[in-house]
C-alpha cells in the first residue's frame, strides 16, 4: 500500500496543474480517488461525515445489477445452444459463450462512456462523476445479445452526450441514460433492436433447429392482439414459470425476475434504490392489468392475467433499475409514489393498446422522466401552500 | 397547553469519549478572549485599548451596526492584544486575567421583579448578556427594537457528546428560576420551555409561567428550531427569540446578584481526551487552560462545540462565545486505500451499504475525514430522513444555490438555521457542505430584507 501511495505522489505532479500531462488531470483524479480515499479533511460545517460516498453508491448499484449479469452471460450461451442443437448445453460452456459475445458489449459501452466523461470533465475542470460506473453496466444490460459493436459505441456516445452532459453532467440530466441508449437504437436501427431475429445470440451461418423461434413473449402477444385471438397460456411459448426464471430469450440481462429481485432486495436493504418507486411501479402494472381483466374487453392482452405483466418482458428490469435512478426520478417522498405507480400504469397501457412498441416500461420510463420535475413541483407547491396557509389561520 | 412531540427521523451519533458526570474545577485560566468572529455579520467597533484595566462586565466592544449591544469582559484583568486577520478585522480581544480576586463592575438590579422591560432590555445589553438572545429568522444576535412572537429554550441538548444539562446546571436552579422570570418580562407572546419527556427535568422544576413542552426521540429533538417548527412555526414576518438554558441562568444569576458571572460548566469530551468530564470555567476561556495534557494523542481536530455544529479552534485557542463544549477527535488527513469499498474501520453512518458499522458497531472514534469527494447531488431521500421539519431540505438548499430569493422564503428558510441542517450536512453522499449553503442563504436574505 505505502508502495503505491509513493509511486502515485512521484506521478502526481505529471498530471497536476503545469505538469505535462495536466490535460489528463480529471482521469487521474478519478484513478487517483478510485485506490485512495483523499487525506482531505472538513474545513467548515460539521466536522464529521458519514461513511457513504458516491463511489460506494454506484457500486452498491452495480454489485445488485450482477445476479442478472451472470444469469444472463449464462442465459445467452444457453439461448443459443437450444436454438442450434435443441438442447441444453453445459452450464460452463453456455458462460463462455455469453461471456465472449457480452464482454466486447461491455468494454466498449465503459470504455467510450468513461472516455467521454473524462473528457467532459477535463474540458469543464470538474472531477470525473461516478454515475456512467452504473449507466456502462445497464447499457449491456438492456441491450439484445446479437447487437453490433459499433451500434453500442454510438448509443452510448449518443446518451452521454446529448442524454447527460449537454445538461450538465450527472445529476443535472433529465433522462435515464442507458435506457436513452436503447431508446437512440431503437428508433435509429429498429431491425436490430425488436423483431424475431434479434433476441437470441448466433453465430453468422449458423442453421436453427426445426422449430425454433425467436418470438418473445411480449412479441407473441402483440401479435395474438393483432390477429384477434384470445387470451390462452398457449399463446406463449415460453411459460410463465420459464419468464419467471429468466431462461426465455431476450435483451442480456433483463429476461430473469428472479436474477432482478435479488438486486431489488440488495438495493432495498442497503437503501441505496427507493423501494416506494418499485413497489409503486409494480402496484401500478398490476392496476393497469386488472382494470384490462374486468373492463370487459376480449383480446389477448385483456384477459391476460395481470400478474403476467410483470414477469414477462423487461418489467421487472425497469421497474428495479431503471425506475429507481435517483437523477431522472422524482426526487420528493410523495412524488416518488406518483412517478413509479404511473410508469406502471404506462407500461401496460403502451404493451395492450401499441403493438408497435412491444415492450412499453422503456417508453414509459423515459415519459415519466420528463414529467418528474412536473410532479415534483406540485408536491412542492403544496408544501409551499400548507406554509401559507399557516398565516392566514 | 404545552404538547408532546415524538421525533422519529433524525439520528444519534455515538462517539467515544462520552465524559463522566464528575465536575472539574480547573485552575483558572490566564488569559480569555472574546471573539466578534462567533457573532454572525458583526462588525465590532472597540471600546477599549490596548493595556487597559478592565472589570468584569466592562464593555470591550459594541455592534458597529447597534451600539446598545455590548460584548463584555468575561474577567477582571488588562486587555493584553487586539487580534486582527483579514483587512485588519478584529478577530479576538485578549484579556490577561488578574490572577485573584476579581473586580466587579455593578449593575442596578435591584427590584427587578417591578423593571419595566425596557428597563430589563437595557440592562441585559449593558451587561453584555444580550447577545445570547438570539433571533430566527437568520439566527442573529436579536434585533433590539422588535418584541418577539415568542421565545423558545430547549432544556436539553441531544449533539453528540454534549452535556448534560441536568449535570452541568445543578445547583444553578434559582439563577434559572429567575432568568426565566426576566424573559418572561421581555416577550408577552410567552416563553416557551421544550423538555426531554423521559430525561431528569428537575433543574426546571420551579419554573413559573412558561409553556412547557416534552419531546422525545434522536438527535435533532434537542435543536430549538426542530421544537419551534414542532410546536409554534415560524411564518413570514414572525420574530421568534432563542436562547440556551445555562445563558437563562447567567441572566438570573445578574439579576440576582446585580454581577455579571459567566462561570459555567462545560464538557470537554471526544475520543482524544484522556479524561473526558465536566469543567468548570468562563466564558472564553484558553484552549490550553482547559485542556493541558489532556490529549491523547497529538494529530487531533480541537473544536469549541460539538463535531455537527461546532467552530475548529487551534490548541491555542478560546472557548467560544455560545459553547459550553469542547470535542476533541482526530484528524482525517491520511490516505485509505480503496476506502471507500474496503472501510479500514468502523465509521458512523446513516447509510445500511455500511452495515457493520451501522448495526454492530456502539460507538465510534470518528475523524475529520469526509470519506469521499464532493460531487453534484445523485441521491434523493437522504435529508428527509434527519430533519424532523415540515420543510423540505434538499429543494431548499437547491434553491439557496440557485439564489432563487422567492423559492427560499416559500420553502421556509425563515424557519431554520445552520444547526438544523447539520446532520443533512453529516449524511450527505455528496458531501456538499449544507451548513455553509444554507449560510450564504441566510445572508442573502437578510441582506434583502
Amino acid at each position: 500500500m505505502k508502495f503505491l501511495r509513493d509511486q502515485i505522489d512521484k506521478i502526481k505532479p505529471t498530471f497536476s496543474e503545469g505538469g505535462k500531462l495536466s490535460f489528463l488531470h480529471s482521469t487521474f483524479d478519478a484513478f487517483e480517488t478510485f485506490l485512495f480515499v483523499p487525506n482531505h479533511t472538513t474545513q467548515n460545517g460539521a466536522h464529521i461525515r458519514d461513511g457513504i460516498d458516491l463511489k460506494r453508491t454506484m457500486f452498491t448499484v452495480i454489485v445488485a445489477m450482477l445476479p442478472a449479469l451472470l444469469f444472463g452471460l449464462w442465459n445467452v450461451g444457453h439461448q443459443q445452444s437450444l436454438a442450434l442443437t435443441g438442447t441444453d448445453g453445459a452450464l460452463w460452456d453456455n458462460f463462455f459463450v455469453g461471456l465472449i459475445q457480452t464482454l466486447p458489449i461491455i468494454i466498449v459501452s465503459y470504455g467510450v462512456g468513461l472516455g467521454i466523461e473524462m473528457g467532459f470533465a477535463q474540458f469543464r475542470g470538474h472531477p470525473v462523476n461516478e454515475g456512467f460506473l452504473v449507466t456502462g453496466m445497464l447499457i449491456p444490460l438492456c441491450m439484445p445479445p446479437d447487437v453490433p459493436l459499433w451500434m453500442v459505441g454510438l448509443a452510448t456516445a449518443f446518451s452521454v452526450v446529448i442524454g447527460k452532459e449537454v445538461f450538465g453532467g450527472t445529476g443535472m440530466n433529465l433522462l435515464n441514460p442507458a435506457l436513452t441508449a436503447r431508446m437512440f437504437l431503437y428508433i435509429g436501427y429498429p431491425s436490430s433492436m425488436s423483431g424475431d431475429s434479434v433476441w437470441t445470440f448466433l453465430p453468422e451461418g449458423s442453421e436453427t433447429v426445426d422449430g425454433y423461434s425467436g418470438a418473445t413473449n411480449l412479441g407473441e402477444l402483440a401479435s395474438a392482439t393483432a390477429e384477434g385471438k384470445p387470451w390462452s397460456d398457449d399463446l406463449l411459448s415460453a411459460s410463465i414459470m420459464d419468464s419467471f426464471w429468466g431462461n426465455i430469450q431476450g435483451s442480456i440481462g433483463e429476461t430473469s425476475v428472479v436474477a432482478c429481485l435479488i438486486g431489488a432486495a440488495i438495493l432495498i436493504a442497503s437503501g441505496i434504490g427507493s423501494w416506494k418507486i418499485m413497489l409503486s411501479t409494480v402496484l401500478g402494472g398490476l392496476f393497469m392489468g386488472w382494470v384490462f381483466n374486468i373492463s370487459g374487453a376480449d383480446g389477448a392482452y385483456m384477459d391476460m392475467p395481470a400478474y403476467y405483466h410483470l414477469i414477462i418482458g423487461g418489467f421487472m428490469f425497469g421497474a428495479i433499475f431503471m425506475t429507481t435512478d435517483p437523477v431522472s426520478a422524482a426526487q420528493t417522498e410523495r412524488g416518488k409514489w406518483i412517478y413509479g405507480f404511473l410508469i406502471g400504469v404506462l407500461t401496460v397501457l403502451i404493451r395492450v393498446f401499441n403493438p408497435g412498441y412491444p415492450e412499453g416500461i422503456m417508453m414509459a420510463i423515459l415519459l415519466m422522466n420528463v414529467f418528474a420535475p412536473l410532479i415534483d413541483y406540485y408536491v412542492v407547491q403544496s408544501n409551499i401552500k400548507t406554509r401559507l396557509n399557516r398565516v392566514k389561520v | 397547553m404545552g404538547k408532546n412531540v415524538k421525533i422519529k427521523r433524525g439520528m444519534d451519533i455515538p462517539l467515544e469519549g462520552k465524559p463522566s458526570t464528575h465536575i472539574h474545577a480547573i485552575s483558572t485560566s490566564t488569559t480569555f478572549a472574546l471573539k466578534p468572529t462567533d457573532f454572525k455579520g458583526l462588525v465590532p467597533k472597540l471600546r477599549i485599548k490596548q493595556g487597559e484595566e478592565v472589570s468584569v462586565g466592562d464593555c470591550l466592544f459594541t455592534d458597529k451596526k447597534n451600539d446598545k449591544i455590548c460584548f463584555t469582559s468575561p474577567v477582571s484583568g488588562e486587555i493584553a492584544e487586539i487580534v486582527r486577520g483579514d483587512r485588519r478585522a478584529i478577530t479576538a480581544v485578549k484579556i490577561l486575567a488578574d490572577s485573584s480576586d476579581y473586580k466587579y463592575k455593578e449593575f442596578d438590579t435591584k427590584g427587578y421583579s417591578s423593571k419595566s422591560a425596557d428597563d430589563i432590555k437595557s440592562i441585559l445589553l449593558e451587561s453584555g448578556l444580550w447577545p445570547f438572545i438570539t433571533q430566527r429568522p437568520y439566527g442573529v444576535i436579536a434585533d433590539t427594537d422588535v418584541s418577539p412572537k415568542s421565545i423558545h429554550v430547549s432544556g436539553f441538548d441531544s449533539s453528540p457528546l454534549a452535556a448534560d444539562l441536568g449535570v452541568s446546571l445543578r445547583g444553578q436552579e434559582a439563577s434559572i428560576e429567575v432568568g426565566f422570570e426576566i424573559l418572561n418580562k421581555l416577550c408577552e407572546g410567552g416563553v416557551h420551555l421544550n423538555l426531554h419527556a423521559k430525561k431528569d427535568n428537575t433543574i426546571y422544576q420551579n419554573i413559573k409561567g412558561v409553556k412547557v413542552s416534552y419531546f422525545e426521540g434522536p438527535h435533532p429533538s434537542g435543536l430549538v428550531g426542530v421544537q419551534i417548527n414542532n410546536i409554534d412555526p415560524i411564518n413570514k414576518g414572525d420574530i421568534v427569540w432563542t436562547i440556551k438554558p445555562q445563558h437563562v441562568a447567567f441572566i438570573g444569576k445578574l439579576f440576582s446578584t446585580g454581577k455579571l458571572d459567566l462561570e459555567q460548566n462545560i464538557v470537554i469530551a471526544g475520543s482524544e481526551v484522556n479524561e473526558p468530564a465536566y469543567y468548570t470555567t468562563r466564558i472564553g476561556a484558553s484552549v490550553d487552560s482547559l485542556m493541558k495534557d489532556n490529549y491523547k494523542s497529538d494529530n487531533v481536530r480541537v473544536i469549541s462545540g460539538n463535531v455537527l455544529t461546532g467552530k475548529k479552534i487551534e490548541k491555542d485557542g478560546y472557548l467560544g462565545f455560545f459553547d459550553n463544549q469542547i470535542t476533541v477527535i482526530p484528524e482525517g488527513d491520511h490516505y485509505e486505500m480503496l476506502g471507500w469499498l474496503f472501510p479500514s474501520y468502523a465509521r458512523p453512518t446513516l447509510s445500511s451499504t455500511l452495515p457493520l458499522s451501522k448495526f454492530l458497531k456502539k460507538s465510534f472514534s470518528v475523524n475529520t475525514n469526509p470519506h469521499g469527494e464532493p460531487r453534484a447531488y445523485v441521491v434523493t431521500g437522504q435529508y428527509e430522513k434527519v430533519l424532523p421539519m415540515d420543510i423540505m431540505p434538499q429543494q431548499l438548499i437547491k434553491a439557496v444555490m440557485a439564489k432563487d430569493l422567492e423559492l427560499m422564503e416559500n420553502l421556509g428558510i425563515y424557519e431554520v438555521i445552520e444547526e438544523d441542517v447539520a446532520l443533512c450536512e453529516f449524511v450527505c453522499t455528496s458531501k456538499i457542505n449544507v451548513q455553509q449553503v444554507l449560510s450564504e442563504g441566510l445572508e442573502l436574505m437578510a441582506e434583502e430584507s
